[in-house]
C-alpha cells in the first residue's frame, strides 16, 4: 500500500497514517531509512509521530518514554509497540508491506 | 448471615469508624444511635461556622441520605441509656431493645463545665447567657444570643476556648479570655510560647486575662458579668464555658465496663474483657492516654475496622499528637514535650515576640521529641516526619527552623522507610530506587532513566542520588555524563561552547558529526543543542526542525491529549475591549473546548487540534506569547502608581518594555518575570526568574534567581537602580548570562545559587572579568533577530508541520 510521498516527512521527523483501523507513525531517519510503529503510546496515549528520534530510538512527547524504532521495545517496562514494515520505492514513494 | 452491628455515637469516630468498615466490605446489619438530631457533622469546623467563615451546610460530613445509601439504620435524636452486655442489648431511654452481635461505642465527649456558682439556674439549665461550645447547637444558640448583646466573656484560654473569642469577634464587639493557668494554650506550649501567642490574640483586639480563675457569675436574671478570685469583675451579657472536654463514659460506666477517664481498651480498641464490645475515639482511654484531637482518632478507626473485619494483626500503638492549627487566627503547631524533661535534653529557641513567631525545638539523643511553633510553621512538615519517624536531624539546628537556603532539610536515606515515596510526580518510593540498584544499575542516571524518580518536576533528583549513593554503599560509578550539557555528546557546557565555536558547528546534525563518538545521534540532546546553537549563532543557526521539540516545532504546547493550548502575548498582563472581543471570538468560532486565565496573566484556549493552529493564530491575528517555550515567557505586572493607590512606580509600562523587548528569547530553561509597583509583591516579583520592585524614591530592585513552582525560593536582590532603563538593560545582561553559563534545563533558581549572588554582582555590575559589553551585545543581536513564531501560519516551514499525529481520518 502506498502512503504518499517520501518527501511528505521531513528528515529527522515522523508523521502519522491511518490503515484501515489502525494508526500508524512513521519516522524518516537521518540517514533516509524509514521506520514504522504504532502511533499510539502505550503509556498515555500519546502522539509517538510528534517525538524525536535519533537513529535508534523515539521519545514520546508527553512523558518522554522511549521506544526502540526496530524492534518497538520500550527501555522502560511498558508493553511493546507493533512494528510495520515500510519502505520507499525507486520512485520516492513509502510503501507499507502487507502484514 | 450478616452480624449485627450497633455503634452508640454518631459524631465523627462514629461515623468514621463505620465508614473504614463499609470500605473493608464488612458483613454487616449495621444501626447507629446519635444523641444529636441531625446526621454526622465535622465537630472542628464548628470554631469557622461561629466566626462566620462557614456555613452549616458545610460542615456536615454524611448527611441522612448516606446512611440509607448504605443499609444504615439511623435513629438520631437518641439516647442510649443502658448496655445489658450479657444479653447482648443496648436500650434507649424509653426501654426499647436493640440487639447486637458486635458493639462499638463513640460516644465521645462533652464540654467540661467547672461548678462555678451562678452558672446554672436551678431547673433550667444554664443561666441565661451562658454556653458551653461543643455542639451545632451550642453554637446556634451562641450566634443567635450574640448577635443582641455585646460583651463576652470566654472561659477557658485553650484550643477551644480561643478559637470561641475568636468567632465571637464576628458577633459582638468585646471579647475578654480569662483563663485560670498563667499563659495560654498551657497542655501544648510553654510559658513563653504562650505569652507570644497572647501578644498576637491581644493585636486581634481579644483582651487576655490569665492567672485568673473565675469564682462567680454574676446577674440576677440574665448575665452582667463574671468575678474572678482576686475580687475583679469584668461586666459581660455572654459567657461561653470552653474549659475543656470530658468523656462521656457513664453509659459505658454504669453497665459495668471498666472506666477510667475514659473507658479502657486494649489494642484492638476492645472494652477490657469484653470480646464484643469496642470503642473509639474521645470516650476512650488507651495507655492510660486520652486524646481530644482528630488525628488519633483516625487512626484508631483503621484499626478497629481492621480488626473487626477479621485482619488479625491489627493493634493500636497510641498516637504520636503533632497538631498544626490556625488558633484565633494564628499558625500554631506542637507536637511531643512542651518542655525539655532530662538534663541533656537538647533545646534550641528562638522567639521574635515583636513578630509573634516563637519556635523551639526539643532533641535527645539525635531526635526530635518536641516541637513548638507559633506565628511561623514554615518548617512544620519537615518536623511533624521528623518527630513521627525519628529522622536523623541536620547538624546545623537551626535549619530545624528556618530554610537556609541551601535544599530543604535532609532526610537521612537510611532513616527512610521504604515505601516513602521519594519523586512525588511519579509516585517511585525508596524501595523500587533501591531494588533498581541492587539490580544492578549504579548510576544516577541510569536509575532515574529505568525508574522514572526525579524525571518529574525533577526537584527530587537530590534525593535520588543520595538513595543510589546509600543503596549502592560506596561503590556509585561516578557518572561523568552528570557534567555533561546534554546526555549524548560528552562535554561540560563550557568546553561544548568552545569546540562548536572552533569548528564552527551551526546545526545540530554537525555536532553530533563531529563531537560525539562513532558520530551518533542522540534523540534526547537534541532540544538542549538546538536551543545552545541559536543562542551562539543567531542568524547563522542551520535550523533543522527535527532538532526541536514538538512545541517548537508548532509554537504551541502539547496537551495530554495531544492537543496543543494557544496563548497570544498579552504584554504585562494588560488587554483592551477590543482583544478580549476577539479572543472571544475565535474561541467560540472554533468551538474552543477551555477558555483559562493562566498564572501569567494571560488567555490560553485549551484543546485545540494541530492541524487548526494556523487558522486559529490568523483569525487571532495577535503574536505568540512563547507558553511553551524554554524561553522567556511573560512578564506578570500588577497596576502600579497609574492606579493604585500605594503604586510608587509604573509597572505596568516598566512590564510591557521588558516583554516587549526579550519577547520570546531562548534560554537554558523557561523565564518568568514580574514587576510589582509597591513591595506589597502583587504580581509576585519576589519568586520570578527576574523580579522588579518599585520602592520609594523612584527606585526599582531587581531580583534574580527566584521561584514559586515545584520549588520555591525568594529572588536574591541583584541591585537597586534609579531609572527602567537601567531594570530593562541589566534584565538583559543578566538573561544573557545564564543563558550563556546556565546548564541545560537548569532554571536560575538553581543557577544563581550555584554561581553565588555575590559573585553574580561583580560579573554583571563591576564588570570584573570585562564581560559587560559583550552580554549587552549579545542579547541586543537576539532581539535584533526576533521573528514572531505564528507568522509561519501562512507558509509552513517543513511539509505537513501542522499535520495532525492523532486522531486521523483513515486513507482509501
Amino acid at each position: 500500500m502506498i502512503l504518499g510521498d517520501i518527501s511528505d516527512i521531513p528528515l529527522g521527523e515522523g508523521r502519522a497514517y491511518a490503515v484501515d483501523d489502525t494508526q500508524i507513525a512513521v519516522f524518516r531517519l537521518r540517514d533516509g531509512s524509514v521506520r514504522a510503529l504504532s502511533a499510539v503510546c502505550p503509556h498515555r496515549g500519546g502522539p509517538l509521530a510528534d517525538g524525536q528520534i535519533d537513529l535508534k530510538f523515539v521519545v514520546c512527547p508527553l512523558h518522554l518514554n522511549t521506544f526502540d524504532l526496530a524492534t518497538g521495545c520500550s527501555t522502560g517496562d511498558l508493553p511493546p509497540l507493533t512494528v510495520y514494515a515500510v519502505r520507499v520505492d525507486d520512485h520516492d514513494q513509502l510503501i507499507l508491506e502487507d502484514s | 448471615m450478616p452480624q449485627r452491628l450497633v455503634v452508640v455515637g454518631n459524631g465523627m469516630a462514629g461515623a468514621r469508624t463505620v465508614e473504614e468498615i463499609l470500605a473493608r466490605r464488612g458483613d454487616f446489619t449495621i444501626t447507629m444511635f446519635g444523641d444529636e438530631p441531625y446526621g454526622n457533622y465535622n465537630r472542628i469546623m464548628l470554631s469557622n461556622l461561629l466566626a462566620g467563615v462557614e456555613d452549616e451546610s458545610g460542615i456536615f460530613l454524611n448527611d441522612l441520605g448516606w446512611y440509607a445509601d448504605n443499609g444504615i439504620t439511623l435513629h438520631h435524636g437518641q439516647r442510649i441509656a443502658r448496655i445489658d452486655r450479657f444479653s447482648k442489648h443496648v436500650y434507649t431511654s424509653d426501654g426499647t431493645a436493640t440487639p447486637y452481635d458486635k458493639l462499638i461505642i463513640a460516644t465521645g465527649s462533652r464540654a467540661h463545665v467547672p461548678p462555678i456558682p451562678g452558672i446554672h439556674r436551678s431547673g433550667r439549665g444554664y443561666h441565661q447567657g451562658v454556653f458551653a461550645f461543643r455542639t451545632l447547637d451550642d453554637t446556634r444558640n451562641m450566634i443567635r444570643y450574640a448577635r443582641d448583646h455585646e460583651r463576652a466573656v470566654v472561659i477557658g484560654g485553650g484550643l477551644l476556648g480561643l478559637e470561641a473569642a475568636r468567632g465571637l469577634q464576628n458577633h459582638l464587639s468585646h471579647v475578654t479570655l480569662v483563663h485560670s493557668a498563667g499563659h495560654l494554650m498551657n497542655a501544648q506550649l510553654s510559658a513563653q510560647a504562650g505569652d507570644i501567642l497572647r501578644g498576637s490574640v491581644e493585636k486581634l483586639g481579644i483582651e487576655v486575662v490569665t492567672g485568673a480563675r473565675t469564682t462567680e457569675i454574676l446577674g440576677k436574671h440574665a448575665v452582667t458579668g463574671v468575678k474572678l478570685a482576686d475580687g475583679r469583675t469584668i461586666p459581660c451579657d455572654v459567657v461561653v464555658v470552653a474549659a475543656g472536654i470530658r468523656a462521656n463514659s457513664e453509659v459505658a460506666e454504669i453497665s459495668g465496663l471498666v472506666v477510667e477517664r475514659g473507658i479502657v481498651v486494649d489494642d484492638q480498641m476492645r472494652a477490657q474483657d469484653e470480646p464484643d464490645i469496642y470503642a473509639v475515639g474521645e470516650c476512650v482511654q488507651h495507655r492510660g492516654e486520652t486524646y481530644g484531637l482528630v488525628a488519633p482518632l483516625w487512626d484508631q478507626a483503621r484499626v478497629l475496622a481492621d480488626h473487626i473485619t477479621g485482619k488479625a494483626d491489627a493493634a493500636y500503638h497510641g498516637s504520636r499528637v503533632a497538631t498544626k492549627l490556625k488558633v484565633a487566627g494564628v499558625d500554631v503547631a506542637a507536637m511531643g514535650l512542651v518542655a525539655p524533661e532530662r538534663d541533656d535534653d537538647e533545646v534550641v529557641t528562638f522567639a521574635e515576640p515583636r513578630k509573634g513567631v516563637y519556635k523551639s525545638v526539643i532533641i535527645r539523643d539525635g531526635r526530635l521529641v518536641g516541637a513548638t511553633l507559633v506565628g511561623d510553621i514554615g518548617k512544620v512538615a519537615f518536623l511533624m516526619q521528623a518527630f513521627d519517624r525519628g529522622l536523623a536531624l541536620p547538624e546545623e539546628r537551626a535549619e530545624l527552623m528556618f530554610d537556609l537556603g541551601g535544599p530543604s532539610a535532609e532526610v537521612s536515606p537510611a532513616e527512610m522507610a521504604d515505601d516513602e515515596q521519594v519523586c512525588n510526580c511519579n509516585g517511585v518510593t525508596k524501595g523500587t530506587v533501591v531494588s533498581c540498584v541492587q539490580g544492578g544499575c549504579k548510576t544516577v542516571n541510569g536509575v532515574m532513566d529505568k525508574t522514572k524518580a526525579g524525571k518529574g518536576c525533577g526537584t527530587c533528583k537530590g534525593l535520588v542520588a543520595q538513595i543510589v549513593e546509600w543503596a549502592a554503599g560506596g561503590e556509585v560509578e561516578v557518572d561523568p555524563a552528570a557534567s555533561w550539557y546534554v546526555p549524548g555528546v560528552p562535554m561540560p557546557k563550557p568546553e561544548l561552547m568552545r569546540a562548536i565555536r572552533e569548528h564552527r558547528l551551526t546545526s545540530v546534525s554537525s555536532v553530533f558529526a563531529k563531537l560525539t563518538p562513532g558520530g551518533d545521534e542522540d534523540a534526547k540532546s537534541k532540544m538542549g543543542l538546538a536551543s545552545l546553537l541559536k543562542m551562539m549563532w543567531g542568524d547563522e543557526y542551520d535550523d533543522e526542525r527535527d532538532a526541536r521539540f514538538i512545541n517548537d516545532r508548532v509554537h504551541a504546547n502539547i496537551q495530554r491529549d495531544g492537543t496543543f493550548s494557544v496563548v497570544p502575548q498579552m504584554k504585562g498582563g494588560v488587554t483592551t475591549p477590543a482583544q478580549l472581543r476577539r479572543i472571544a471570538e475565535v474561541a467560540e468560532r472554533h468551538q474552543v473546548p477551555m477558555v483559562k486565565l493562566t498564572g501569567g496573566q494571560r488567555i490560553d484556549l485549551l484543546g485545540v487540534p494541530k492541524d487548526k493552529l494556523p487558522q486559529i493564530w490568523a483569525d487571532l491575528d495577535m503574536p505568540s506569547g512563547w507558553a511553551y517555550g524554554k524561553s522567556f515567557r511573560t512578564v506578570k505586572t500588577c497596576v502600579g502608581s497609574e492606579f493604585c493607590r500605594f503604586g510608587v512606580g509604573d509597572s505596568t509600562s516598566l512590564g510591557i518594555a521588558i516583554e516587549e523587548r526579550y519577547q520570546g528569547i531562548e534560554g537554558p530553561g523557561k523565564l518568568k518575570l514580574a514587576v510589582t509597583g509597591c513591595p506589597r509583591n502583587c504580581a509576585e516579583a519576589y519568586v520570578k526568574d527576574v523580579g522588579v520592585v518599585a520602592i520609594d524614591g523612584g527606585k526599582w530592585e531587581i531580583y534574580v534567581g527566584g521561584a514559586a513552582g515545584a520549588h520555591v525560593r525568594k529572588g536574591d536582590l541583584l541591585v537597586t537602580v534609579d531609572t527602567a532603563e537601567e531594570v530593562i538593560r541589566l534584565t538583559g545582561r543578566f538573561i544573557q548570562y545564564y543563558r550563556e553559563n546556565g546548564n541545560w534545563l537548569e532554571r536560575t533558581y538553581a543557577f544563581v545559587p550555584r554561581v553565588g549572588i555575590d559573585h553574580l554582582r561583580s560579573l554583571l555590575l563591576d564588570d570584573s572579568e570585562g564581560i559587560a559589553d559583550s552580554l549587552d551585545a549579545a542579547i541586543s543581536a537576539s532581539v535584533a533577530a526576533y521573528k514572531d513564531p505564528w507568522q509561519e501560519r501562512s507558509s509552513p516551514v517543513t511539509p505537513g508541520q501542522f499535520r495532525t499525529s492523532l486522531p486521523l481520518t483513515v486513507l482509501s
